[in-house]
């Protein structure tokens, strides 16, 4: 059984279909890059794995069980799947130990005395030890990006979602962020995201998938289709991703 | 040729000095030409010195100028307590209008209501009806008393304004905050009180000051039923002295509250500017 399974998503806005019948299986401590044009729908389809977005067909199982059942609570799921988005979304009026702390006590009712070390020591990890106490507007866009999965981290997620969480950083600073991810696949964390990071999609990730759209038109390993794309679609996008 | 750093200002720096020294002195000349004209001509026109007796008399506002500072603690207290009181409500009904459970409908329609009437009725009209109205029912003392019921006006109206001040700040707050706090798994209420709330009040703090302003001068309606505010005062010592300078100097103490108030709401609204651009 895989960790998430999406059986035929469909996700409208009106009209207009974004999602168009996705199927996804992600395993254990797989990490899995969607590629595609922006408007493919990729961050739609991370969006409704979290719950953000309701789905109107199809499925999403979280280990086996259905969390687009419609009533669901999504509280519960949510705390279970971090989310780091393009914008970094951090909570200005918050210091960055205040942004990771918040959930973990609102959420988990833990104690801030209780929660501190584990989270400081987060903080540490990804370098951040000395900016703990900053607000969000003194610190770097990747500084606050690596803030953002702090954040995530600290609910202690059993999947990580991102949603090109590179796209509105300095070309210097993708680096800082993207050695973060490295250092979440080697500790076997599921990942699933959105990317045009071409590079690093095929250097990190276990499967890719190519999204047009709003369906999946070819999955693999990332050599195989970055190297030997099958579809005329992907090979077209690559040859311009790739140029 | 190779680019030179010379000693003293810059080509740009001097003309930008000659600038400045030029709309100096054109400032100075024409402020200087119209006050003189006020100085002069005003005296000049033929009523001007029975308005001189009659609003600028010295003796006069020597002798009620104290009284006056007196009845303006009056004004004081009304609005020390009535402002705590409008944050509060206006705050409370902001969020019932913006309640999405459907249990809490009512409180809805409720919030809608209340900001529709009291937004749409002059002041005066909510103060007169309610300080003269409910206290007609034949409450027993203290529950009579104007001072309670003209301050009740006072908070449904402003209240109403307030609420829709804070709901403008629900609404700056960006819908991403949201997604973000939702996606930590936090309820819709948590994401209220922790995230979208203190940000929202914060967007809001020049504006609510402006209607603290307001508010402080609105005060003086309350003459209308009853308390011997500064305004009533001032009214009383232009009937004994047959004098209107107890007016001015009413107006001269409010000032002197109101206008530093201003400023400081103007200085939180230009930083706040500077913040967003």
């Amino acid at each position: 059984m895989a960790k998430i399974e999406l059986r035929g998503v469909v996700k409208r806005f009106g009209e207009n279909t974004v999602c168009d019948g996705i199927d996804l299986d992600v395993s254990e401590g797989e990490m899995v890059c969607l590629i595609g044009s922006s408007g493919a729908g990729k961050s739609t389809l991370l969006r409704c794995i979290n719950l953000l977005e309701p789905i109107e067909d199809g499925a999403i199982f979280l280990d086996g069980q259905d969390i687009s059942v419609p009533g669901l609570d999504p509280q519960a799921v949510r705390a279970r799947i971090g989310m780091v988005f393009q914008s970094f979304n951090l909570f200005p009026h918050k210091s960055a130990l205040e942004n990771a702390l918040l959930a973990p006590r609102r959420v988990r009712g833990q104690s801030r005395a209780d929660i501190l070390p584990e989270v400081e020591a987060l903080f540490a990890r990804f370098g951040l030890a000395d900016r703990m106490h900053n607000y969000p507007d003194q610190l770097s866009g990747g500084q606050q990006q690596r803030v953002a999965i702090v954040r995530a981290l600290a609910m202690r997620p059993e999947v990580m979602l991102f949603d090109e969480i590179t796209s509105a950083l300095d070309p210097q600073l993708v680096g800082e962020v993207l050695d973060v991810l490295l250092t979440l696949k080697s500790e076997g964390i599921t990942m699933v995201m959105a990317t045009h990071e071409m590079g690093f999609a095929r250097e990190a990730a276990d499967k890719v998938c190519f999204l047009k759209d709003g369906r999946i038109i070819e999955e693999g390993p990332a050599a195989k289709l970055f190297d030997h794309p099958q579809h005329a679609e992907t090979q077209a996008f690559l040859a311009r991703a790739l140029k | 040729m190779p680019h030179q750093q010379t000693a003293g200002p810059t080509r740009r720096q001097i003309f930008e000095a000659r600038q400045r020294r030029k709309s100096l002195v054109i400032a100075s000349a024409s402020t200087i030409t119209v006050v003189v004209a006020l100085i002069v001509l005003v005296p000049l026109a033929p009523g001007w010195s029975k308005v001189q007796q009659s609003f600028f008399n010295g003796a006069v506002l020597a002798k009620s100028f104290p009284k006056l500072l007196d009845a303006f603690m009056i004004n004081v207290m009304i609005f020390a307590w009535s402002a705590p009181a409008i944050a509060v409500l206006g705050l409370l009904i902001a969020l019932a209008r913006d309640a999405k459970s459907p249990a809490l409908f009512p409180l809805r329609i409720f919030g809608a209501a209340f900001t529709d009437i009291f937004r749409g009725v002059p002041v005066i009209l909510t103060v007169y009806l309610i300080g003269f109205g409910i206290p007609g029912l034949g409450l027993p003392r203290p529950w009579n008393s104007p001072y309670i019921w003209g301050s009740l006006a006072l908070v449904l109206t402003y209240s109403a304004y307030v609420a829709e001040i804070f709901r403008s700040g629900i609404d700056s707050v960006h819908k991403s905050q949201r997604a973000a706090a939702l996606s930590l798994g936090l309820s819709e209420r948590q994401v209220m009180q922790d995230v979208v709330l203190p940000q929202a009040v914060r967007n809001v703090v020049p504006a609510q000051m402006n209607m603290l302003i307001a508010l402080q001068k609105d005060v003086s309606l309350l003459s209308f039923i009853g308390p011997v505010e500064i305004f009533r005062q001032a009214g009383v010592f232009k009937s004994l002295m047959a004098n209107f300078t107890p007016y001015v100097g009413a107006a001269i103490i409010f000032l002197i509250v109101t206008i530093p108030a201003t400023r400081y709401a103007d200085y939180l609204m230009a930083r706040q500017m500077r913040e967003r651009s």
